[in-house]
């Protein structure tokens, strides 16, 4: 499928540190459509923050490397690419929304003036436009009084009302995908709804695609389309958000899915809520086979003799398990 | 800003009486009558005498004497030396540029060095040059003025003879000449007391620089797409001034200490050198009011400090 | 950068040895390879100012004019001053001076210091605030102008009392001591308040400790290894202070050749003897340096949050 917009395949990221080689990813394949929003999803360490900086190679390198595999952005790979040419695909072609709001912006510069700094960098407007674009992209945003506030420096803002110009700054150059790692994570719950509405209107309004990293199944069902899950620096399971609810194949994803608090199970049948056993495998020295097996109640010696590939079970619905249709009938 | 600025200039004035107590406590404290020379020095006219001990009010209640001798301090009312029998005033306003223009000069000096130096051994933490660079600055603040200053006149007036050693205070050439003669005998102190405070500079800088790199306006700044050296500097150095001022005017007191010594050394007739021999000379009014003089320059450079804190950061001058 | 690495937040590093907190330090500091020469060249000085005198056992005051501003020879392996007195015995001696200056200078600033910030951490409040602005005044004081004004004024008088030598050291110490404590004063206090909450104080407190145990006891011990390294650093400042003061001058009197006093009197000879400054001047740079860097190495060891 060489038409796809951002097409991963194959990628190692290592980091060096004093204990060793920590793999962080391990052999990642992601494929996102034009338009289209794909949910990472995997518990805090599995490898998708790292996954998705690497995309626009904002990792720290050292310590950490691309070891092996390519990233295609519109069939180019990204991977050998120079600074000077990645740096004209951050923010123009792929804009990027982070976790921490408070911490994401400069807090000594004026809002507009750092939305109106990429705006210059890609578009080469003069600082009068720029500073009107900046105050444009915040109305777009649902910031009330926008071009009084661009002039507001981030302290002034709330978390929530920072979040929504870390969006404005990643879509001021009207770029063909954002990626957003954990955007609603460091927020109120009341909060996250609305900056997951906001992505969702922004999405449908510029039509572009959206890598949505998270580790809320939540987050998951209402705006992905499609769902790849990461564990240990690996996929294990991808497909559309329905197959993958419906029909979840890898003990891994049947766990999370059941680990999602339901109140109305609660209420009726006074179920517990589900925890999925033991910790993530060290990445120092992942263990031989499947990296699940020593929290997988379904797990057999076969399991830690080979590592599990990552197949086609159904049509559209790939999974790294070889027990993986009979755990699902 | 302007509430901030009357706010800091507000919080000045107790950092001044703080200072002028503490002066006029050991002043009070000091074993006998620090005057009392006077009485028995010929060299002093009893009409200076009486002027001195009227303006100190010697035999009033402590609390009403600080408040006279504040009060001639801050007029300026400072006495006349007991050597040269010039009011103090006058003779410090002669050497108080001077030292203002040495000072000044090694900073800038000092700010030069350890800009850029301290910034690229940051950007490149652990490689050679951060190495060499760290070492550097270690045996540069590890080395005394006084020690320096000695190498250097060794060095450049002795072995080579380069450049003149003692200061000089008629120079009598013009023109060009004049200028060339004058920048000669500075270069030294300036050099002494520049290189000891951009060592210590270096390693504020550096450390500045390393915390604010990893924090995450950086990488949001990066993934906008800006050129590296757009990301240091407006993104990095930019916000790794605000401890560093912070830092630099803490220093303050420590730059002026440096100051006497390479005055002393290289005999530059400023407030430094004067205080020294008025201090061998038992020169009391001298002395007091040159440290006064002190006292007021670290508070005139701290709030300056507190102007640049407030202008760097916004979150400062909003609060 | 949060979250780069975040394999690290749940992937259990190799299992080493159980080791103490001190051998932790230690490991720490021997990584640091500069602190550690530094170390080794320190001790070598203490070592030679304290047993040295008796192995060279020249006089330092034997004054000798056939041999006057020598350069080292074998009967002088530092050169002589302008009375033929040994420089290197003189050295020895003035060496013994500017390090007890040092480390005394350093003890009186670390008591002060612990005091004050012993009490502020522990009254909070408006004591506190009062304390820490006083603090602030004293790191904002022209301190050698100061030192030079109450030495000028009480050098006297402390001579008539308990002799010139003992006098002279008393305040030089005394004043030293009086303008370094306020690093030490902030570091208590910041660690008093970053402890007073934590469980093993609540609990100690739960048990009906008194406040002075719980201080000594719990606290104190706490903020040991941040002191340790600041006052590691005041030796070095405190050595500065009085070489400067010896050579200005004002210092100790010429009978006792402290490193600054010998510097001075050789300031003015630099064009026939530079040995006379050279040899001085290199054992203060090499004292402060090694100093210095054992400082940087210990901040690595005992105070990890600073770790760069």
């Amino acid at each position: 499928m060489s038409g796809r917009l951002l097409e991963i395949s194959g990628l190692k990221v290592h980091f060096r540190t004093d204990d060793g080689m920590v793999r962080a990813v391990d052999g990642v394949d992601i494929g996102v459509d034009g338009g289209e929003t794909v949910c990472v999803v995997g518990e805090s360490g599995c490898g998708k923050t790292v996954t998705a900086k690497t995309v626009l190679k904002l990792i720290d390198m050292p310590p950490g490397k691309i070891v092996a595999g390519s990233i295609l952005w519109q069939g180019r790979d990204l991977v050998p690419l120079p600074p000077v040419a990645m740096r004209a695909i951050r923010s123009k072609e792929i804009g990027f929304i982070f976790q921490e709001p408070m911490t994401s912006l400069n807090p000594v510069y004026t809002v507009g003036d750092q939305i109106a700094e990429t705006v210059r960098q890609h578009e080469g407007m003069s600082r009068r436009a720029a500073m009107d674009r900046a105050a444009e992209m915040l109305s777009l945003v649902n910031i009330p009084n926008a071009s009084r506030r661009v002039h507001d420096y981030p302290h002034q803002f709330s978390g929530g009302m920072r979040q929504r110009v870390m969006i404005a700054m990643a879509l001021s150059c009207n770029p063909k995908m954002v990626i957003a790692d954990e955007p609603t994570t460091a927020l109120d719950v009341t909060i996250q709804a609305q900056i997951l509405d906001l992505l969702n209107e922004m999405k449908q309004r510029l039509g572009m695609a959206v890598l949505l990293i998270t580790h809320a199944m939540g987050v998951v069902a209402e705006t992905a389309q499609r769902v790849i899950v990461m564990y240990a620096g690996k996929v294990v399971e991808e497909a559309t958000v329905h197959e993958l609810f419906a029909r979840p194949m890898h003990p891994y994803t049947q766990g999370l899915i059941r680990s999602i608090p339901r109140l109305d199970l609660a209420a009726t049948e006074h179920r517990r809520l589900e925890a999925i056993p033991g910790t993530v495998p060290s990445l120092l020295n992942p263990p031989v086979g499947c990296r699940f097996a020593a929290r997988c109640r379904h797990a057999t010696a076969e399991c830690s003799a080979a590592e599990p590939p990552l197949r086609e079970a159904v049509p559209g619905h790939k999974v790294a398990c070889i027990h993986a249709e009979a755990i699902a009938a | 800003m302007t509430q901030y600025l009357i706010r800091r200039l507000l919080i000045a004035i107790p950092s001044l009486l703080g200072i002028s107590v503490i002066l006029f406590t050991v002043l009070a404290l000091a074993p006998g009558d620090p005057f009392e020379e006077l009485a028995t020095n010929p060299a002093v006219p009893p009409d200076v005498r009486a002027q001195l001990r009227a303006s100190l009010g010697l035999d009033d209640p402590i609390h009403e004497r600080y408040v006279s001798w504040l009060l001639a301090m801050l007029r300026g009312d400072w006495g006349y030396s007991f050597v040269s029998r010039i009011p103090v005033d006058q003779l410090i306003m002669q050497r108080l540029p001077t030292t203002v223009a040495v000072i000044g000069a090694s900073q800038v000096l000092a700010l030069c060095i350890a800009l850029p130096v301290g910034v690229y051994a940051a950007t490149r933490p652990y490689s050679i040059f951060d190495q060499i660079a760290n070492t550097l600055a270690f045996v540069g603040f590890s080395l005394p003025t006084f020690f320096t200053g000695l190498l250097m006149i060794l060095l450049f007036s002795i072995t080579l003879d380069w450049l003149p050693f003692v200061y000089s205070t008629n120079i009598t050439s013009s023109g060009w000449r004049w200028w060339w003669d004058h920048i000669r005998q500075a270069i030294m102190p300036v050099l002494v007391l520049g290189l000891f405070q951009g060592a210590a500079w270096t390693r504020y800088v550096r450390s500045a620089v390393l915390d604010v790199i990893r924090l995450d306006h950086v990488t949001t700044a990066r993934a906008k797409g800006l050129p590296e050296s757009r990301i240091t500097m407006r993104h990095v150095v930019r916000n790794a001034m605000i401890p560093v001022v912070t830092l630099v005017a803490l220093q303050m007191p420590a730059v002026f200490g440096g100051a006497i010594v390479t005055e002393q050394i290289f005999r530059v007739p400023g407030i430094g050198s004067l205080l020294i021999s008025a201090i061998l000379a038992n020169d009391t009014p001298v002395i007091m009011a040159v440290t006064f003089v002190f006292a007021g320059l670290v508070i005139f450079f701290n709030l300056i400090a507190d102007i640049l804190y407030g202008w760097l950061d916004p979150r400062i001058s909003y609060r | 950068m949060a979250g780069s690495i975040p394999a690290s937040a749940t992937a259990s590093a190799p299992a080493r040895p159980r080791i103490g907190p001190w051998e932790e330090a230690w490991r720490r500091f021997r990584k640091h390879r500069l602190a550690v020469v530094s170390a080794a060249v320190l001790l070598m000085l203490i070592l030679a100012v304290l047993v040295g005198p008796f192995i060279w056992r020249v006089p330092i005051d034997e004054i000798d004019f056939t041999a006057r501003l020598q350069g080292p020879s074998w009967d002088h392996p530092l050169g002589t001053d302008d009375l033929g007195q040994d420089l290197l015995a003189r050295i020895l001696y003035g060496g013994r001076i500017s390090l007890a200056v040092g480390f005394t200078a350093m003890l009186v600033a670390v008591f002060l210091g612990t005091f004050v910030g012993a009490v502020a951490g522990m009254a909070g409040g408006k004591l506190d605030a009062a304390l820490m602005w006083l603090t602030d005044l004293f790191l904002s004081l022209p301190q050698l102008p100061l030192l030079l004004l109450i030495i000028y004024l009480f050098r006297d008088s402390l001579k008539d009392v308990v002799g010139p030598e003992m006098g002279v050291f008393i305040l030089i110490v005394a004043v030293i001591g009086l303008f370094n404590w306020m690093p030490v004063a902030r570091l208590v206090r910041a660690q008093f308040f970053s402890l007073r909450e934590k469980e093993f104080v609540e609990a100690a407190r739960a048990l009906g400790a008194s406040r002075l145990r719980l201080v000594m006891r719990h606290i104190l011990p706490n903020a040991l290894g941040p002191v340790i390294v600041a006052a590691t650093i005041d030796v070095a400042a405190a050595i500065i202070a009085e070489s400067t003061l010896s050579f200005l001058g004002l210092g100790f009197p010429p009978d006792i050749p402290t490193w600054g006093r010998l510097l001075f009197d050789a300031k003015d000879n630099l064009d026939f003897a530079p040995h006379w400054a050279l040899f001085p001047g290199l054992a203060i740079f090499l004292t402060v340096v090694s100093i210095n860097f054992v400082g940087d190495g210990l901040r690595d060891a005992l105070d990890p949050r600073r770790v760069k």
